[in-house]
């Protein structure tokens, strides 16, 4: 079964269960086809021997007839979790070689589910950045190109390379983290699905911390329904996370009735960019159209704040991040500069942090110190919270007049092309966030579903975002979509 | 609860070249709480463990590692709260104190600076019997403990050491209400006596486990009345903390000279510049540390990592109605149930042990006889021998002894004394060794009237002095009592003596 890195994971996992196929024989199509995939730069750090023998451990559980629905299911990992023995430097020079001693829950428990870790997958480093081009790896580079064109697209960022890898079938699923849309805007860009859970869904503990109050750990995946396998091992109350809630994990594949019928689908129209492509106009009004014909009522709604979001995000994810990365200081782990006598403390922080820290990550060190400093504080960070808890009662009022889901486009425009943002302000790259930050800042779910393609072939996705807690409810609303827009798109191999 | 009155002591009073100056001090206390495992984590907190021994991911901030809040930690900051009679904050909230340094992992100190636990509260200062002053306390929040640089063991590097990190420690921030160098160290004993009554914190100040900042201010008489009366710091001179004493006899000095300085560069025409400054005991100096200027910008955030804590009443209504008795009204209820004075009160309360082992030893006996003996006997000769009351070689219930032997008449004060220096050196039971060595006193007046009569009749010529000055009869007394191995009961002797002598 040459091609079985190509299944979805609820194919997969038939398959196992049915023993018409090994974990074993699954893991080595994921690794043969990650191997013969480095021009996408999806995989930075191969764990053929952690997959080979969770495979022979997966088997012999499916064997003994104990399959939870990730047994032996190949995954990829984004290189921001914490994994045992294996390099996880978030994508930056600072962590060079730092190899934890502990696993992240998230991780810990998709292995407990009987899941495969093929390797660790790029990203923009410490999950600052929109293309996968802060990456200390290099580039990720996304499977599609353009109709005609041989250009190098972005898989989108931050979790570029999860995108990249499960578009390009080198693994059933991967993990992503999503702060202000390091999920959703790849699985848009890729033509895969990739939900942002309720703050507080899946623990936090063992993830580099971007920006605490808005890193949300999900699935990225083909399907919905595998994006909800996926979801049901991550999830979960962890006390050594206190910002993790102490919620049962319901059985979100269940959730998947495909029945809508008189559910209220809103329609923000503060969402109507001004000089919002035709095409992306196009695409959210056949999405509204098609959960129209699947029974739900479309409603415009209101969400006042929402111009007021991009600014806040970009207020506070910095200011926690000035903080989080307080850390990367060449004492402990990862990165130390090189000394010349003469050179105190201050000098070793400022060369280990200058050569350790990308462009962007030092920008964004740079914001959150300013704005958390003395005499600036109450104007950016206090008023960017005020900001936020106007954004999440924005929100809180929508659902609260019966609002069910909401429906907005996952992301501005389809894929854009390697370094073709590199001159541009940082202001525009960080547009790409656009109507993906309202929902970390309400710490609320969200999810990105393919539902078209544009003039040049490339995915474009929608976006829903769901009540607090019913990610449920908010898959089954996507799982509608999806098999109504049956996006069917697959990038042409050319790597 | 028993009050005793007390009047205000006078605030000290420094005479420059020029004029008369006061003091205006306000202490910010570090008290380490008393915990098994750090505020934070679940690393354990015993002093003097290997270097790096007592340090877990979250203390090194490892990627990833998250703090949580250890309830106990949390429980030990409200007895605190409760025993200072401070407002508890059901809601309270944790923030970041920004700052690079080797010993601090994380770059940040999780701190309360926007709602801490504790609000105001009060603690009575006690200066001498019937003085004491009552300092307000603005509040109490709780945070980490930083670890340790270590900039002496080789000439290139440093070493740290974070067993200290993240262990919690409560800050305690007085009001500036603190009126002179004796106040500030009494303030100090005055809070470590609270704090160990409650076992919230061991108030080892060696082990740098109590530290003080002390904010010192120097202003013009009557300055301070006009301060208290509006609140309005401007009637204050400029401030200068004092930073990390540990010792109760640098608290004094550093103030002493710290008020001195500032003093002396006012009445030369110059200013006090607010700055943080460090005392140097070997020089009996304080020195500018960091000025306002250069004082760190700490971009103090709410901590993302933790929700706000928020408690319930009953379980502060819990932990009040097991709150021991506090020293003040221990204090009182010695003074006014055993009829003791002030000072043998404040003596024996002030360690909760000590407290007991008197109560143990006063329980169904003279109250103010059981104070002598512990003050004087056992605590002079504990002292003596630096030993704290737990490694007393004589028991409560030895001591009661010997005390039911002298009320019983089977002993003498004096003999109580070969008494109790045997139980301190060999033990035993005390009404057994009195029997055992013939310690018993001689009470039967029929012998004692023989020795007497044989006294009398020995010495003549001091029977004609005595019946001419009756003071001169002691030294029959004496005498008798030597006769009998002193054991002769002297009240009796006195009596005897002084009918035989016709007196």
């Amino acid at each position: 079964m040459s091609s079985a890195n190509t299944l979805t994971i609820a194919q997969a996992r038939d398959a196992l269960r049915a023993r018409t196929l090994s974990a074993a024989e699954l893991t080595e199509a994921c690794l043969t086809a990650a191997s013969d995939a480095k021009a996408l730069n999806a995989f930075v750090h191969d764990t053929p021997e952690i997959a080979q023998a969770q495979a022979a451990a997966a088997d012999a559980r499916l064997a003994s007839g104990d399959a939870p629905a990730l047994c032996g299911i190949p995954l990829g990992i984004k290189d921001l979790f914490c994994t045992r023995g294996v390099p996880s430097q978030a994508a930056s020079n600072i962590l060079a070689g730092f190899k934890p001693e502990y696993e992240s829950t998230v991780t810990q428990q998709l292995f407990d589910a009987g899941a495969v870790m093929l390797g660790k997958l790029n990203m923009d480093e410490f999950a600052m950045g929109s293309s996968n081009e802060t990456s200390a790896y290099g580039n990720a580079i996304s499977p599609w190109r353009r109709a005609g064109s041989d250009a190098a697209l972005t898989p989108g960022g931050s979790s570029g390379g999860s995108a990249a890898a499960v578009a390009a079938d080198l693994c059933l699923g991967a993990t992503g983290t999503d702060t202000g849309g390091s999920i959703r805007q790849p699985a848009a860009f890729t033509g895969i699905v990739g939900l942002k859970p309720t703050y507080g869904r899946c623990s936090r503990w063992g993830i580099v911390a971007f920006a605490s109050s808005l890193d949300q750990a999900g699935p990225m995946g083909k399907s919905v329904r595998d994006v909800a396998i996926m979801m049901g091992a991550m999830a979960g109350h962890d006390p050594k996370d206190s910002t993790s809630a102490d919620l049962p994990v319901p059985d979100f594949e269940a959730a998947l009735t495909g029945d809508i019928r008189g559910r209220k689908i809103g329609l923000p129209r503060e969402y109507r960019m001004e000089g919002m492509p035709a095409e992306i106009e196009r695409l959210w009004a056949d999405g509204a159209d098609m959960l129209r014909d699947a029974g739900a009522e479309i409603v415009d709604i209101s969400l006042p704040h929402t111009k007021y979001a991009l600014p806040a995000y970009y207020v506070i994810a910095p200011a926690e991040a000035s903080s989080n990365l307080a850390r990367y200081d060449g004492v402990r782990y990862g990165h130390r500069a090189a000394l010349v006598p003469g050179d105190g403390i201050t000098q070793m922080y400022e060369k280990t942090r200058a050569e350790g820290f990308g462009k962007e990550v030092q920008r964004r060190i740079m914001i959150g110190t300013y704005v958390l400093s003395a005499g600036f504080y109450d104007a950016y960070y206090r008023r960017a919270q005020r900001v936020r808890s106007l954004i999440k009662r924005d929100f809180d009022m929508a659902f609260a007049d019966g609002i069910d889901a909401i429906l907005t486009p996952a992301t501005p425009s389809s894929a854009f092309g390697l370094g073709e943002m590199v001159d541009a302000d940082p202001v525009a790259m960080y547009l790409n966030d656009v109507f993906t930050v309202t929902v970390n800042l309400a710490g609320l779910p969200g999810i990105s579903v393919p539902t078209g393609v544009d003039a040049q072939g490339l995915p474009l996705g929608l976006q829903l975002i769901g009540r607090p807690w019913e990610e449920g409810d908010l898959l089954n609303h996507a799982f509608v979509l999806e098999r109504a827009a049956n996006f069917a798109a697959k990038p042409a191999r050319w790597w | 609860m028993l009050d005793l009155a007390y009047t205000t002591p006078k605030p000290k009073v420094i005479s420059g070249a020029q004029e008369d100056w006061e003091l205006v001090i306000g202490m910010e206390i570090h008290a380490q709480v008393a915990s098994n495992a750090k505020l934070f984590s679940g690393a354990s907190t015993t002093f003097g463990a290997e270097p790096n021994a007592n340090v877990s991911f979250v203390d090194a901030a490892m990627p990833g590692m998250l703090p949580v809040i250890n309830e106990y930690c949390v429980a030990q900051a409200v007895r605190t709260g409760l025993a200072l009679n401070a407002e508890i904050h059901l809601f309270s909230a944790f923030d970041r104190k920004n700052y690079f340094y080797p010993d601090l992992p994380q770059g940040y100190q999780i701190s309360q600076l926007y709602h801490p636990i504790v609000g105001e509260g009060e603690v009575l200062v006690d200066m001498a019997p019937g003085i004491a002053r009552l300092v307000r306390i603005e509040r109490i929040h709780l945070e980490q403990d930083a670890g340790k640089s270590i900039h002496d063991m080789d000439p290139s590097m440093s070493f740290v050491d974070l067993n200290r990190t993240g262990v919690a420690l409560m800050e305690i921030v007085s009001r500036p209400d603190i009126r002179g160098p004796e106040e500030a160290a009494a303030y100090v004993v005055k809070l470590r006596q609270i704090l160990r009554y409650l076992g919230t914190c061991d108030g080892n100040m060696q082990n740098g486990n109590l530290r003080a900042d002390v904010n010192v201010s120097v202003c013009r008489i009557g300055q301070y009345e006009k301060f208290a009366a509006t609140g309005d710091f401007s009637h204050l001179g400029t401030r200068c903390e004092i930073k990390n004493m540990n010792s109760m006899r640098f608290i004094q000095q550093a103030i002493d000279y710290e008020a001195r300085r500032q003093i002396a560069l006012l009445e030369d025409g110059g200013t006090v510049l607010q700055e943080t400054r460090l005392y140097d005991p070997d020089r009996g100096e304080t020195r500018s540390m960091r000025s306002k200027e250069e004082a760190q910008d700490y971009r103090y955030f709410p901590c993302p990592d933790l929700l706000p804590l928020e408690i319930e009443q009953a379980w502060v209504d819990d932990i009040k109605a097991s709150l021991p008795e506090l020293p003040d009204a221990k204090k009182a209820r010695f003074v006014l149930h055993y009829g003791m004075t002030e000072y043998d009160a404040a003596v024996l309360t002030a360690e909760t042990e000590n407290a007991a082992f008197f109560e143990a030893v006063a329980e169904g006996r003279d109250g103010k006889q059981a104070a002598n003996w512990v003050i004087n006997e056992l605590f002079g000769r504990l002292n003596k021998q630096g030993l704290g009351i737990a490694e007393s070689p004589v028991s409560a219930a030895q001591l009661g002894g010997v005390l039911d032997l002298i009320a019983s008449d089977a002993i003498s004060g004096k003999i109580a004394k070969d008494l109790f220096e045997i139980l301190w050196t060999e033990g035993g039971n005390p009404a057994e060794i009195v029997e055992a060595r013939g310690m018993r006193q001689v009470t039967d007046t029929g012998a004692i009237e023989a020795a007497v009569d044989e006294i009398i009749a020995a010495n003549p010529a001091q029977v004609e002095k005595a019946r001419a000055n009756p003071k001169l009869a002691g030294w029959f007394v004496g005498q008798v009592i030597k006769a009998t191995g002193g054991k002769a009961n002297p009240a009796a002797v006195n009596a005897l003596v002084a009918q035989k002598l016709g007196l």
